[in-house]
């Protein structure tokens, strides 16, 4: 495909020597921190603390899952680091450059390596644009010539599994799960290397979630991709994911390789997740026994002290309440963050 | 367990739209029996919604029921519901069949406390003299369907309540009048799983409780291995296939139960991958002619693009609507 892509201009090219950077690791996220001011009438009234200290890494060709409830700040954390939205504090080294020290320069470059795919099929395409118009567009953004365009984007619509006669369809002419495919086709037209999915089948039907699951899956071994796949959902998380993280309340509590956990959670609330998810299986789901854990989660405005999850944890001890427990190493590749361990 | 409380027979209703009929559900047969789940699951716009609100005539213009009974059965006696007038079904409606639906922000008047429309749910059947006792026998309620501090919540208005709280109410007041049949059309969709799992394990509470009937709308087939004694899958307005629930997870025998079992993730087994269903859900205004999955079935032959299947014992109590199985 004859995409020529400008030279890397990087004045910043800035090698954090704190952290040595393993050949595998595309991206490491350390202690980021997202907090939303609340807006009073004069000053501000304090914050929500969406993302708080936040660490994981993500190695190349990999997916890590993000997985938490309504709320948790999955979201803010896969815009965060693609400094869609700026972080409050804390490093995130892509390639083992911090990108929140990047300028306009690096960003750009930045941009093209790096996309995100959302949740909602209907608003992310402009309907007034036909496929053809929709796919080329970041290419023509980012300014990148292309030898014959139309050969182009059907290469990338075959890849998505959509094909030459959807070019000059305008997307209400297809379902949910199409135009996701059209939004995987223009996210693919800058040869990113890492993608954000955020909640990429949330809105889809399980058998169009399938697909566009395995399509995904096929399309990072073809092109190497590194994705961080968000989601509420467990199983999908697990049919997707190498490593994963489990959110509550801003914090990540369980981090680590997705089989282990799966096998053995940990972490109080990682177990009253896992315990709620239905089953698809009456035979095991009629018998199980259930963690269930009280209330819901409280505000990330004034989240409880010491370990977030106390006031609804079923094993709280007294320290829970006081002190907050660092996200520590318990086996390898698998880190909780709780006083029972 | 064989005493049908309901008996509904070739419901069928459509829809009078700009772009033409939409044929929403067409001949769609159930019995319901005393004291069951009874699950109706399938994907978006597969007739789950219409089907539970033309049980009680709950359907709006531009839509029609254009044929079907429902035979409501109590102390010996029948009645067909769609036979009612509208004010006689209003009697039925709320009393002896409760609806509770997926997003509680919109069954709740925003304009009033929680306890003032529990109390009028109780005032409009007669269950209590005023609203001011009313809103008494509301904390009782509350209390029973778990809100944590019922005295003070009673006077909250819908917005200071988080969304699992909003829904208990709206159980609370789907049970205020001790109702025989329950109707839940995906109660917990807009909820965390933690919250979903105890909205539903209110559910099975009040179902022992009160010894109701629950019909279960949901798309979730995690949901409906945890509470359903019997299940009907839909597909385009029909309903494909129906049994009890450990024959449609352990033995489905319609193509499409087949495949939509098998493109849901199981978080408990590992899965290299998801089988899929080819294509998409057909228009309900042209379906296709015959068996309304042929055109993405793999067992397809000529028969079922000629003629409709019926639904048809095929084993014990094991319904299936499928010439080639
Ligand atoms: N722009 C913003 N201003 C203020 N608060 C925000 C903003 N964006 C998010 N938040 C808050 O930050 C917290 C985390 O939100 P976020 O969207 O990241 O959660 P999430 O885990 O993605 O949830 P969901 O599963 O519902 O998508 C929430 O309390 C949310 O209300
Ligand atoms: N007011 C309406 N006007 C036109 N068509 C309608 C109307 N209400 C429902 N329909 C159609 O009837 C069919 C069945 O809809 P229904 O709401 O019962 O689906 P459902 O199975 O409940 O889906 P979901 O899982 O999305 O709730 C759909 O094809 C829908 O488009
Ligand atoms: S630290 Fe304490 S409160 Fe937090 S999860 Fe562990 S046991 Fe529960
Ligand atoms: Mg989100
Ligand atoms: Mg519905």
């Amino acid at each position: 495909m004859g995409t020529m892509l400008p030279a890397i201009t990087g004045d910043t090219m800035n090698f954090d020597s704190g952290y040595s950077k393993s050949n595998s690791e595309l991206l490491m996220v350390k202690n980021l921190k997202k907090y939303f001011p609340l807006k009073g009438l004069l000053f501000t009234k304090g914050y929500v603390k969406a993302v708080d200290n936040v660490s994981f890494e993500i190695k190349k060709g990999e997916t890590f899952g993000l997985v938490g409830e309504s709320g948790c700040g999955k979201t803010t954390v896969g815009r965060t680091i693609l400094r869609l939205i700026e972080p409050t504090d804390g490093q995130i080294l892509y390639d083992g450059r911090d990108i929140t020290k990047f300028k306009k320069n690096d960003m750009d470059w930045f941009r093209r390596k790096a996309q995100i795919m959302f949740q909602d099929p209907y608003s992310s395409l402009n309907p007034r644009q036909t496929v053809f118009q929709i796919v080329m567009e970041p290419v023509n953004h980012h300014g990148i010539d292309v030898d014959d365009p139309e050969r182009f984007v059907i290469d990338l619509l075959e890849k998505v599994g959509l094909n030459e006669g959807h070019l000059y369809r305008y997307p209400h002419e297809f379902s949910g799960g199409q135009r996701q495919r059209i939004a995987l086709a223009r996210i693919l037209s800058l040869k990113p290397e890492f993608v954000v999915l955020d909640e990429p089948t949330s809105a889809l039907d399980v058998s169009v979630q399938a697909n566009i699951l395995n399509t995904l899956k096929d399309i990072q071994k073809e092109l190497n991709l590194t994705y961080l796949f968000i989601s509420h959902d467990l199983a999908i998380v697990k049919y997707m994911s190498h490593r994963l993280g489990v959110m509550y309340l801003g914090k990540l509590v369980e981090v680590g390789n997705s089989e282990r956990i799966f096998e053995e959670p940990l972490h109080p609330y990682t177990k009253a997740l896992f315990s709620a998810i239905p089953i698809p299986d009456p035979e095991i789901e009629k018998r199980k026994d259930k963690l269930e854990v009280k209330g819901e989660p409280p505000s990330p405005i004034n989240p409880p002290s010491g370990c977030r999850f106390h006031p609804r944890c079923p094993f709280a001890k007294e320290i829970c309440g006081q002190k907050e427990p660092a996200l520590e190493k318990v086996e390898k590749d698998h880190f909780v963050s709780c006083w029972l361990y | 367990m064989t005493d049908k409380v309901l008996e509904v027979k070739n419901l069928t209703v459509h829809f009078y739209t700009y772009a033409g009929v939409v044929k929403a559900i067409e001949n769609v047969s159930f019995d319901v029996y005393r004291g069951e789940t009874f699950a109706l699951v399938g994907e978006t716009g597969c007739g789950k919604s219409v089907t539970a609100r033309a049980l009680t005539q709950l359907i709006e213009s531009p839509g029609r029921i254009v044929e079907g009974e429902v035979y409501y059965h109590k102390n010996g006696e029948s009645v067909d519901l769609l036979k009612l007038e509208e004010e006689e079904i209003r009697k039925y409606r709320g009393k002896e069949i409760a609806y509770i639906f997926q997003d509680p922000q919109s069954s709740l008047d925003p304009l009033y406390s929680v306890g003032f429309q529990v109390s009028e749910a109780l005032y409009a059947h007669n269950k209590v003299k005023s609203i001011k006792e009313g809103i008494r026998k509301a904390v009782d309620i509350l209390r029973t369907v778990l809100m944590p501090d019922p005295e003070k919540r009673v006077s909250n208005y819908p917005h200071e309540l988080s969304g699992g709280m909003k829904q208990r109410v709206t159980i609370g007041i789907g049970i205020s009048n001790d109702p025989k049949i329950l109707i839940a059309d995906e109660p917990t969709t807009a909820l965390d799983v933690t919250v979903q799992a105890q909205i539903l394990n209110l559910i099975k509470e009040m179902k022992r409780k009160y010894g109701a009937t629950v019909l279960l709308i949901t798309h979730d087939m995690g949901v409906v291995a945890d509470m359903a004694d019997r299940v009907a899958v839909m597909y385009a307005g029909k309903i494909v296939e129906l049994a009890d629930v450990f024959s449609i997870f352990k033995e489905p025998i319609h193509p499409y139960t087949e495949g939509l079992l098998k493109a849901v993730p199981n978080p408990l087994i590992k899965i290299e991958r998801l089988e899929t269903i080819p294509g998409t859900v057909p228009s309900l205004i042209n379906p296709p002619s015959g068996c309304r999955f042929n055109p993405r079935c793999p067992l397809a032959s000529q028969i079922c693009r000629a003629k409709i299947p019926e639904l048809e014992e095929v084993k014990n109590g094991h319904y299936v609507a499928c010439h080639n199985r």
